[in-house]
């Protein structure tokens, strides 16, 4: 069949044209696959979980198809709220410990000399790529009850019995800040190497003593570099849940917990997906909020 | 900033802090060579735990998966990741900002909520959980930073050599092949490596695509440190301590003879 042939070829070399001619299809041609891609499993799957905290659970842990909001009306029970309300402390102490202890690093970092400000970074990366579990696992032979620490203290004679640290809230913050720390000292380093030193001989020279000079220029020049790492921290701190999971005991519940067990454990799909919503819309707010206050970019790209 | 030596307190202070990021994990190396099966007190050096990890079919077994999945997603998440990049870093067209913005869904979503995303989705459409479920979970976080790392590495790139190369005959996939894809390789390389690395060691989203048959190593991990506090763990520990800072001298090697070039 000919004309059908030439009819093909005809459209291909036509679209072969518009390829060659318009940078906007071009563009829209390599960009469509990641589009596709994360359409169908990042947002669609979100889709769908939304509209699942629509619906109910039936008896046999099925879903009923009746759109209510019941889920979320749940969702404000006071044995809930507390939940919500320890994530979002323990999330805020881990972003605050960072900061404390992040800072003062990253501005050591930022002021060594070239060479060895590469090696110091690569230092922090490097237990930043092993894998999380197994740096908890060195906690938690730490913190043990006959694990290092006490082992060490009652050695010394500085203490008589042994302190229960692990499987208390306390050690999950250990647990926490150490994870992510490596999350806040990078775009604190960024933020702080981009300050020129002429700004700070300015200030020197305008009589500033190295103290206000750091309240007045590095500090705010820093915000961005803070609020990029706490952004970093703060959202997976949130649905954390394998850290409470080895460290907290079953005392402490996290948002994380409660949604996997919800999905996994009491295999309540829509109530699950209710906290999911809830969760999500607590970090999106946050997140929206401080990139308002303070316009960043590429500190967030590490 | 400027390169006057930093006060006493701050290098000390800087000192205690590697301390504090490299003490627990020296620990857990040392203690994978000791004899005692409490893990406290050091009494003697041995192997023993490392054979035993050898033998291990499960840790074997899991190995192996989490390798097949993370060499899939690090080529599929690569190839399409850095095709966005060139999209984002040399075109306008329609839709650009959300493109823009899709990129950053991983970094402002709990990784919790995603993973029971893409249960709740595979469940749906009746797809079994297994490898293939992981890996497509895989590609999916990964692409985003790939794309990140390549189009950061773009930026600096100077169109001139390619319009050198048009001028001299080459034709646009003849220039690509010859003269874009060679310079850009270092970004895509870097990509690929974070890629990998995030793919080794994900733990959240696997889990909640894995379903009960597939294992890979953080999945068989967890269950260890979950039962038991045994050298056993150490012992693996420590091999993945030593490839990841293997892999990352290799990729700070090549990024500086890159950058001496």
């Amino acid at each position: 069949m000919p004309e059908v042939h030439n009819d093909l070829s005809a459209q291909k070399s036509s679209l072969v044209k518009t390829l060659r001619e318009s940078p906007k299809a071009q563009g829209l041609a390599l960009i469509s696959p990641t589009i596709i891609y994360l359409f169908i499993f990042m947002i669609l799957p979100m889709i769908l979980v939304m509209v699942l905290s629509l619906l109910t659970r039936g008896p046999y842990g099925n879903v009923i198809y009746r759109i209510n909001v019941d889920n979320y009306v749940r969702l404000m029970d006071p044995l809930y709220l507390r939940i919500l309300w320890y994530s979002l402390s323990i999330a805020a102490l881990t972003t605050t410990f960072t900061i404390l202890i992040g800072y003062p690093l990253a501005y050591y970092i930022a002021r060594a000399q070239a060479r060895q400000r590469s090696l110091l970074l690569f230092l922090i990366l490097v237990p930043f790529w092993t894998n999380f579990i197994i740096r908890i696992y060195a906690w938690i032979m730490i913190l043990r009850t006959e694990g290092f620490l006490n082992n060490l203290l009652l050695n010394l004679g500085l203490i008589k019995v042994p302190l229960y640290i692990l499987y208390t809230p306390t050690a999950v913050l250990i647990g926490m800040v150490y994870e992510f720390l490596p999350f806040m000292v990078l775009p604190l380093y960024t933020s702080l190497e981009k300050i020129e030193a002429a700004q700070l001989e300015a200030a020197a020279d305008l009589g500033a003593r190295p103290w206000r000079a750091f309240m007045r220029v590095t500090l705010p020049l820093s915000v961005p570099g803070m609020i990029a790492g706490s952004i970093l921290v703060f959202i997976p701190a949130m649905g954390m849940f394998v850290v409470p999971d080895l460290m907290g005991g079953a005392k402490t519940i996290l948002v994380g917990n409660l949604i996997r067990n919800q999905f996994l454990v009491a295999r309540d799909w829509p109530f699950g997906a209710a906290a999911s919503m809830l969760l999500l819309l607590l970090t999106l707010a946050v997140t929206l909020y401080y990139t308002r206050k303070a316009g960043f970019g590429e500190e967030l790209l590490i | 900033m400027s390169e006057k030596k930093p006060a006493l307190w701050l290098r000390i202070y800087t000192i205690l802090i590697y301390g504090y990021i490299y003490l627990p994990i020296l620990l857990l190396i040392v203690f994978s060579f000791n004899t005692q099966k409490l893990n406290v007190r050091w009494e003697g050096f041995t192997l023993h735990w490392y054979e035993r990890l050898f033998q291990d079919q499960d840790v074997l077994e899991a190995t192996r998966n989490t390798l097949i999945i993370a060499f899939t997603s690090t080529i599929v998440a690569t190839v399409i990741g850095t095709l966005a990049a060139l999209a984002l870093q040399r075109y306008r067209f329609p839709g650009y900002t959300m493109a823009e913005s899709a990129l950053y869904i991983p970094v402002i979503v709990p990784e919790v909520v995603m993973g029971i995303s893409l249960l709740v989705f595979f469940a749906q459409i009746h797809f079994r959980l297994g490898l293939a479920t992981i890996t497509l979970a895989h590609i999916a976080f990964s692409i985003p930073f790939v794309t990140l790392v390549v189009r950061a590495r773009l930026h600096g790139f100077d169109r001139a050599i390619e319009e050198a190369a048009m001028d001299l005959g080459a034709n646009e996939l003849i220039t690509f092949w010859r003269v874009t894809l060679p310079t850009i390789m270092p970004g895509v390389l870097s990509g690929a490596l974070l890629a990998f690395t995030l793919s080794l060691d994900d733990y959240v989203i696997t889990y909640f695509t894995a379903g009960p048959g597939a294992t890979t190593l953080p999945l068989r991990v967890f269950s260890m440190v979950r039962f038991a506090v045994t050298p056993e763990v150490n012992a693996l520990s420590t091999l993945w301590v030593l490839t990841v800072f293997i892999i990352l001298l290799i990729g700070q090697i090549a990024r500086r003879k890159q950058t001496q070039r």
